[in-house]
């Protein structure tokens, strides 16, 4: 075992600031917003790096995909334990109709070529909230998959998993190398440091491109169209059971 | 980490040294507010607890801190320039470029509170391209955002219905020919990225929390944050010391009312030669209008209604020209007022509502909104500009030509010769090796006195403080004609500010409260969903920076004589005072996270009790091109 954890982090709008759909309704406006690293990303990378610490495994890398300014999401998982870095470059154009397929295909190359044991996502992101990258990478390397990870454990060649499903939590055992997705009870991710940033401007970021690794870009999925949600009515308050009643068959719910 | 380099005992004497500083802050002393002894010993056995910041704690007395690490990883740069502005930026753009010239290695390094360079930022802005064209003169070859001249000028005093219009003769401070509508926001970032081109180590998301110094008194450098404490003071598992950037010299361009340059103040005793600083609020929202509405390059000023005559205050509305229909507007109230129920976000939503400014606005979509407190002390409240180790740039000693709202090109101006004072005086530091003293340079102040930044200023010292009259904004005006227009500023006497905002509220029962309309949801809002807008947010699980020097002056003072005025002049919801549990009386509720760094409640707080230290890094505003 190659004792090789592959990180998978996100550069998303920033979870406080409030979206605007563009003018033209393909998209969000992101021009010079305030983005950050999705914050189940920063589990995971906390998680890969605490595994580290406890020696368990031997070398954490971050890996994102997309034009130039996701390498500061890369620096701020290196800032936080990383040992380096690999950039996915895909341009802005692409950049808009890169999904969870593309992605998954992407890191199921990298995982293969850096013969990583194990990869870790956040189980989704928060702008496209799909829940899909980790399943998918699964799927396509043939791995086990331990997803909404709430608390994992190494044990030789296995992972012990406990998962946050609908009804509870649920402990799965499977082999390395697996995939796992991280969710929000997984750890308290640390802060990035302003001395492990200057450290983290000496350590290595790899340039790759999807096609270096064999991973076609094209989209099956068009998006016709983007709106703001609905405005939230204003309610009205009734004062009594008839008014109610009254308002009720009004509107023809009654 | 640092045992190699440096030991130990030495570093925490230096920060048991800035503890033993801050503790010396002199407390609030009783009698001095008027609140007599006997009613402070009935109110201190159930005293509120609501301030738990370790600047108002230390954290040497307090048991859960007992055998916390407490050493700091520590750094040498040649120079530590405290807040990415235009001023920092300014500095140490500057500096970078004299270094090349000479081809020497200077070590310039940045740390900026926001968490992209440009997200604190928030102006007009008319900017005056005088500092630029000195700076980057190929600034429009490098993508300079600066795509909108100004093309129309229009000044008007409002009624409530009608519209007095002002002719803008050339000469009048606020005539903006050759200006352009920027939005600073933007301008910065650009500036930002000038910077790292040329080797600046810019570090956004870390705030300078701590100024250092060295046995001799003089500045060594600042510390940034600590994070991973939590909301009730104590330690939690992700606890981190902040780090210490020394440096030969530090300047601090924190923009107006600046934290650490308080303390400053205070303790090399700056301002012993000059009037307190004045300030004002601004308010600003960014606004797509409907195409048919949109003029670009057009600037609207206007002053009067709402505010009555003796509130120093007006209005800014500028058409933008960057493709889309965007309009930035604001309204402006200085923050010596003295009607404690005055609310400067509430006449800034009332105004909109005017028959001259509605019409822009009817249709349109509101897409930012963010405030901040500004300087109109002008000459007259400039302090020591140097002191051992440390200089002041930009906003924070205040550079701003009022009558024109115009201090971006100053406080630019100010960094380049802050940068071209320092740079002769920079020794060539040898490995390993540490200065033990900052380096003092009266330099700067002096260039800065023969620059074009002090005629500048000299000439409209007199416009602001002559609306302390009678005739309050009508002798204001007339007082700008004779003396700016016609005399250029050359009458011989200086006039003085009326003493510190803070005093100047008169107790609510003198005065008679303000009726604002309800907002319609369409041209003026709640204060919630502005602050929304503004993308504000904080660690939630960290001590509230804004802390009390004592937590019972608000209910027994600021509420009980003044009617609680934050709760009108904070423009971001922070302040509330609510029933207690008990239903008895009532608290106040400081919802820290809320807070757009703004700088307001510090200048006008009546008690002077509140004071805003900085919170963990990257957290307040998000502003985008604000």
């Amino acid at each position: 075992m190659s004792g090789r954890v592959l990180v998978g982090v996100k550069r998303v709008i920033d979870y406080a600031v409030k979206i605007r759909v563009k003018p033209d309704h393909s998209g969000v406006v992101t021009e010079g917003v305030k983005h950050s690293m999705n914050p189940f990303c920063e589990i995971a990378v906390e998680e890969a790096v605490k595994m580290k610490e406890k020696k368990l495994i031997k070398e954490v890398v971050a890996v994102s995909c997309g034009p130039q300014q996701v390498q500061e999401t890369i620096r701020t998982a290196l800032a936080m334990g990383a040992d380096r870095g690999i950039h996915v470059e895909v341009s802005a154009k692409e950049y808009e109709s890169l999904g969870p397929l593309q992605v998954s295909k992407i890191l199921a190359a990298l995982a293969k070529k850096e013969e990583a044991q194990l990869i870790i996502l956040g189980k989704q992101a928060i702008d496209g909230d799909c829940n899909q990258t980790g399943q998918m990478t699964a799927a396509l390397l043939d791995w086990p998959q331990g997803t909404f990870a709430s608390e994992v454990t190494l044990e030789g060649g296995h992972v012990k998993v406990v998962r946050e499903i609908d009804g509870g939590l649920e402990t799965i055992k499977i082999n390395t190398p697996a995939v796992l997705t991280a969710d929000l009870r997984l750890n308290t991710p640390r802060y990035a440091t302003l001395p492990n940033i200057m450290k983290a401007k000496k350590k290595k970021i790899a340039n790759v491109k999807p096609a270096d690794l064999g991973v076609e870009l094209a989209s099956k999925l068009q998006v016709l169209r983007v709106d703001a949600p609905p405005q939230r009515e204003a309610g009205v308050k009734v004062e009594s059971v008839a008014d109610l009643v009254a308002k009720l068959k009004e509107a023809g719910t009654i | 980490m640092t045992s190699t380099m440096f030991p130990a005992g030495r570093y925490w004497f230096h920060a048991g040294r800035c503890v033993r500083a801050l503790r010396r802050c002199p407390r609030l002393d009783p009698g001095a507010l008027g609140v007599r002894p006997t009613a402070r010993r009935w109110a201190s056995s159930d005293a509120p607890k609501i301030t738990t910041h370790y600047s108002i704690h230390p954290r040497d007395q307090d048991p859960r801190w007992e055998g916390t690490e407490m050493e700091r990883f520590a750094d040498q740069a040649d120079v530590v320039v405290v807040g990415a502005g235009p001023a920092g930026l300014s500095a140490a753009i500057r500096l970078k470029q004299l270094a090349l010239a000479e081809e020497r290695e200077v070590r310039v390094c940045v740390v900026e509170k926001a968490s992209q360079i440009g997200a604190h930022t928030l102006s007009g802005a008319c900017l005056e391209p005088s500092a630029l064209n000195e700076l980057l003169p190929d600034w429009k070859d490098r993508g300079a955002p600066l795509h909108t001249p100004v093309t129309e000028d229009i000044f008007s005093i409002l009624t409530e219905k009608h519209r007095i219009p002002v002719p803008m003769l050339p000469g009048l401070p606020m005539n903006n020919h050759g200006n352009y509508i920027v939005r600073l926001g933007n301008l910065v970032r650009w500036l930002g990225e000038q910077a790292e081109e040329l080797g600046v180590e810019l570090y956004p998301g870390y705030a300078a929390a701590e100024v250092l110094f060295h046995e001799d008194g003089s500045v060594k450098g600042i510390a940034t944050n600590d994070v991973g404490i939590a909301k009730d003071g104590s330690p939690k598992d992700t606890f981190e010391r902040g780090m210490e950037l020394h440096a030969q010299v530090t300047l601090f361009g924190e923009g107006c009312h600046g934290h650490l340059a308080k303390q400053l103040y205070r303790h090399f005793n700056l301002r012993q030669n000059c009037e307190p600083q004045t300030y004002a609020i601004g308010l600003k929202e960014v606004w797509v209008v409907r195409p048919e509405k949109w003029r670009p390059g057009r600037v609207e000023h206007s002053v009067g209604w709402p505010l009555n005559r003796h509130t120093y205050g007006g209005s800014f509305l500028y058409h933008l020209n960057e493709g889309e229909p965007l309009v930035a507007l604001g309204f402006v109230v200085g923050l010596d007022y003295s009607n404690p129920y005055l609310s400067p976000f509430r006449e800034f939503q009332r105004w909109k509502h005017h028959p001259f400014v509605a019409p822009t606005l009817e249709g349109g979509e509101r897409i930012g909104y963010g405030a901040r407190a500004l300087n109109e002390g002008g000459v007259q409240s400039i302090p020591e500009l140097t002191f051992p180790g440390g200089i002041l740039i930009g906003c924070s000693p205040g550079f701003m030509n009022v009558p024109k709202i115009k201090g971006t090109h100053t406080a630019m101006k100010s960094g380049m010769l802050a940068a071209e004072a320092v740079f002769p005086r920079l020794a060539v530091l040898e490995e390993d090796s540490a200065p033990s003293a900052g380096l003092h340079v009266p330099e700067y102040a002096e260039s800065l006195k023969a620059s074009w930044v002090w005629k500048e200023l000299h000439a409209v010292r007199n416009i602001r403080p002559s609306f302390h009259n009678y005739l309050g904004l009508y002798g204001g005006m007339v007082y700008t004609g004779i003396f700016y227009w016609i005399l250029r500023g050359k009458e011989p006497w200086t006039l003085k500010h009326c003493g510190l905002d803070s005093d100047q509220l008169k107790p609510a029962k003198e005065c008679t409260p303000i009726e604002y309309p309800r907002p319609d949801g369409k041209l003026s809002f709640d204060l919630l969903s502005s602050v929304a807008l503004s993308g504000t947010n904080h660690e939630g699980d960290q001590p509230a920076h804004l802390t009390l020097r004592d937590d019972s002056v608000p209910v027994e003072r600021n509420l009980a004589i003044y009617d609680g005025p934050e709760q009108r002049f904070c423009p971001a919801g922070v302040y509330e005072y609510v029933p207690t549990d008990d239903g008895a009386g009532m608290r106040l509720q400081i919802n820290a996270q809320n807070c757009v760094h703004c700088k307001t409640c510090d200048i006008k707080d009546p008690s002077q009790n509140i004071n805003w230290v900085v919170p963990e890094g990257s957290g307040g505003p998000a502003y985008n091109g604000m």
